[in-house]
């Protein structure tokens, strides 16, 4: 290292042989990424606690005995940090084959299909997932499992909740990544109604004693909607449209605007597909919503597509 | 607490009931030690005169459970046994009769299990760590002080905070849960640490199958843990300390239980210890069913009140432990260790340093041997003189196998029995000790059920934080099954087991992921269990 020490408080460490500084308090991610060096990643998300459960960014460390999460590492001067060894690429490729084994990831973004094929990721390498099973995760004790189903390789598969008329709960889409749990505790929302339940591989998101949102804590704010990576938690308009075919992203448009409900002035993303609106979100790189809206900025439009010279239009088609 | 963080947390763990309450639960270990003496037929038995594993029967609301490692090897069958209204209690040496009864009569109460006891060599000898719980049980802290306790505590007051520190570091001790880390850096490390309060740990939360000396020493010699634990507050400027029990334990909780209190009125806990300027109190924290707690980080978030996931280090619990303060977490066993080492110097302590570790430390023989139980062994003691100890195998059976350090450990085979029992000795052998289990199949041992029961145990012990461990557990569970299988393709199921085990051993977040495969590894290349020897 020329730069042994590094001013301002900060940190140069060495990725994949090349030096890269970084202020204080950054983690190794935030060097990966100022190192332009792309890291795949599936619980951590920008404003949200890391909490390193999908091991997908790991990365190898020097005189570490294990690989280290980079999404939660603080970059420490003088670390050398490999990201394309032999090890880190077997790690991210299992951790990609444990998950495609074991969750319906059908909703894949382009980014988890990039990585399928970078790291060589064989989806059925340990067999065949089950068919949608109806098995009932919630009613799992910790410690015991129901007995292996011979040929079948288990999964997370498990019915829809559709308990509102608001958004629905997939938990066979789920990884785990406890995204949802934190926006709707103490990283946005505080609201508390959902926790991770259970343990292991039967561990899964849920309300107390599993009843229905709508007797929870829950103000349907939909923020969990905001930060799931996998499509679990769904809107209930997509997911209708959906079912029956006709969720069609080439013929939607994101259009940005501004809340009309109150005066905070939360940045709006409405989707619109063939002329009324279909899914409401929020940019989480806006600094008043940070991706977080209350229940009438996500929820609250239907009347747009209501109005009287709508439903007039509606009436001649 | 929000109450979905309240069902989290109760979900957590295995011996918090969310169902319909039962007037008896009966948990029935039929792990890998009590395999070797029986559990598989008593389960079996009970399902035929009972009912169902994990079914409340109506007509007496009770149920019945397999469980996971009880920690009372040296007398299994063990069964732990909760029955409404009153304290829970283990059952040693069960037999399917007596259980079918207990199941069937609620209402009649469960006999106190006879005391735990030592295989008789060791009784009344100067061993430093079982001396005094290998005197006839008297217990009270009069009996304790007679037997030399207090020496050490009052030894520490005199050459004050540095000079335990001193000869703690002098004696090289490393600690005995497992990972064997010099507990002088991190009793040093809370000592250095700024800012109040700071926090004493005792991890009693022994779980790694095939382990209960911890169980031992607390149930025996409850007075040790406390001294012990009060000098490692005196050398930090802890003044509270917590000690964290199994909830498979409730023997020895009570015995720590009623220590402390006789300790409290004695003055030896509270304000002004000895009169010095010394504060020290401890509470006893239960956990409730859960194997990864003993991880020393998911034992912090379990005293928390959260689900014991571990967490990220570093930081490390000596800078940011229990309730985010610098705290110190250390073994029974490790903690013990103290006494000796201040009442007759570090320095002493580490005469007897061989193959990179000083003192005695405690094997726990079970399987297939004539006279299972805790033997205390210098270093240097090979896996042979143990075993020849505890009388080696019943009728001389040749032995097939032993696992060393517990399900997280290794199997070696019949013909390695000279490998010492060190790091060093250990580590040349491609093993490590861990806990200190040595748990012996002879060869009427059907290996491949002990196998799967491994398998099962850490697919249903992982806390499910994170990918590698959560779903690697349950694909390894299932490679296992299927590896046994007639016409399985045996060789192509180790490459993927192979490729397995990295991943979870690199990538997992803590050492239950990371270890979860070694011993079935270890069937594998030591053992060669492969095409070859599986008919």
């Amino acid at each position: 290292m020329t730069n042994p020490i590094s001013l301002h408080g900060g940190a140069t460490l060495t990725i994949n042989g090349f030096p890269v500084t970084v202020s204080q308090g950054s983690t190794i991610l935030d060097a990966l990424n100022a190192a332009s060096v792309e890291t795949p990643r599936l619980c951590f998300l920008e404003g949200l606690t890391p909490v390193n459960a999908c091991r997908l960014c790991v990365v190898e460390l020097e005189g570490a005995r294990t690989l280290v999460p980079a999404c939660s590492r603080r970059a420490e001067q003088g670390m050398v940090v490999l990201t394309d060894s032999v090890r880190v690429k077997h790690a991210r490729k299992l951790v990609l084959e444990l998950l495609l084994s074991s969750v319906d990831l059908s909703l894949l973004t382009a980014d988890i299909a990039r990585w399928i094929e970078f790291y060589g990721a064989d989806l059925e390498r340990f067999g065949k997932k089950a068919a949608r099973a109806e098995t009932n995760h919630d009613a799992c004790r910790a410690g015991s499992h129901e007995a292996l189903k011979p040929g079948e390789i288990g999964s997370v598969a498990t019915p829809v909740k559709i308990d509102n008329d608001l958004f629905v709960r997939d938990y066979s889409k789920c990884i785990l990544c406890y995204r949802c749990v934190e926006a709707c505790g103490a990283d946005a929302q505080n609201t508390f109604a959902i926790a991770v339940a259970g343990r292991g591989f039967e561990a899964r998101i849920s309300t107390e004693f599993v009843i229905p949102l709508n007797e929870s804590a829950c103000v349907f704010c939909g923020n969990c909607i905001g930060v799931c990576p996998t499509g679990a938690l769904m809107p209930k308009s997509e997911f209708d449209m959906r079912e029956v075919g006709n969720w069609c992203e080439e013929k939607q448009a994101v259009t940005r605007t501004v809340c009309p409900y109150c005066g905070v002035g939360c940045n709006l993303e409405l989707t619109v597909q063939d002329d009324r609106i279909v899914k409401a979100s929020s940019p989480r790189d806006h600094d008043i919503t940070n991706g977080n809206l209350c229940i009438k900025g996500r929820f609250g439009w239907e009347y747009v597509n209501s109005t009287p010279e709508r439903r007039g239009s509606g009436e001649k088609e | 607490m929000p109450p979905a963080e309240a069902y989290g947390v109760a979900s957590f763990y295995a011996l918090i009931n969310l169902q319909s309450p039962c007037r008896r639960t009966v948990h029935v270990c039929d792990d890998i030690a009590c395999r070797t003496r029986g559990a598989d037929a008593i389960c079996n038995d009970l399902e035929e005169q009972f009912g169902a594993e994990g079914v409340r029967r109506e007509d007496s609301a009770t149920a019945w459970h397999r469980s996971p490692c009880l920690g009372l090897c040296e007398r299994g069958t063990a069964v732990f046994c909760e029955t409404a209204g009153s304290e829970p209690v283990t059952i040693a040496d069960a037999a399917s009769q007596n259980l079918v009864h207990l199941l069937l009569h609620p209402e009649i109460p469960v006999p106190r299990r006879a005391e735990s006891t030592f295989p008789g060599e060791q009784l009344g000898t100067s061993l430093p760590l079982l001396s005094r719980a290998a005197m006839p049980p008297t217990p009270g802290i009069d009996a304790y002080r007679f037997a030399g306790g207090y020496l050490a505590l009052r030894r520490a007051l005199q050459i004050g905070p540095e000079g335990v520190l001193a000869e703690l570091t002098a004696s090289r001790l490393t600690g005995r849960g497992g990972a064997g880390f010099p507990t002088w850096m991190k009793w040093k490390a809370v000592a250095e640490a700024v800012g109040n309060p700071r926090y004493v740990v005792c991890n009693g939360d022994e779980s790694e199958p095939g382990t209960f000396k911890d169980r031992i020493l607390m149930e025996l010699d409850p007075f040790a843990v406390i001294e012990a634990m009060t000098i490692a507050g005196f050398a930090t400027s802890a003044e509270h300390g917590f000690i964290y029990i199994r909830a498979e334990y409730p023997e020895a909780a009570e015995a720590i239980e009623l220590a402390i209190k006789q300790s409290r009125s004695h003055g030896m806990l509270g304000s002004d210890i000895l009169n010095h300027d010394l504060n020290f109190d401890i509470e006893v924290r239960r956990g409730a069913g859960a194997y990864i707690c003993g991880e020393e980080t998911a034992l912090l978030n379990s005293i928390e009140g959260k689900r014991g996931e571990p967490r990220t280090k570093p930081p490390f619990p000596v800078q940011h432990g229990l309730f985010g303060r610098p705290t110190v977490i250390n073994s029974v066993e490790t903690l013990l260790n103290v006494l000796p080492i201040l009442m007759y110097g570090g320095d002493t302590f580490a005469e007897s340093a061989r193959g990179g570790v000083t003192g005695s430390r405690l094997f726990c023989l079970s399987g297939c041997v004539s006279m299972p139980g805790i033997y205390e062994a210098q270093p240097g003691a090979t896996l042979r003189e143990l075993i020849d100890r505890a009388g080696g195998t019943p009728d001389n059976t040749p032995i097939h196998s032993v696992l060393v350090g517990g399900a997280a450990g290794s199997f070696v085979r019949g013909d390695e029995m000279d490998i010492e029992l060190t790091p060093e000795g250990a580590r040349s052998a491609g093993i490590s000790i861990g806990s200190g289990v040595i748990m012996v199949f002879d060869e009427t041992i059907d290996m491949a059920n002990i196998v799967k029961r491994i398998a099962r145990f850490f697919r249903d012990e992982s806390c499910g934080q994170c990918v590698p461990c959560r779903v690697g557990t349950v694909r390894v569970e299932e490679l296992i099954e299927r590896f046994f299988k007639p016409g399985a393709d045996r060789d192509a199921e180790i490459a993927l087991f192979n490729d397995l085990a990295l991943a979870m051993k690199d990538a997992s977040i803590c050492g239950l992921g990371q270890t979860a495969t070694i011993a079935i590894a270890s069937t594998f290349s030591r053992l060669r269990m492969n095409s070859a020897t599986i008919t």
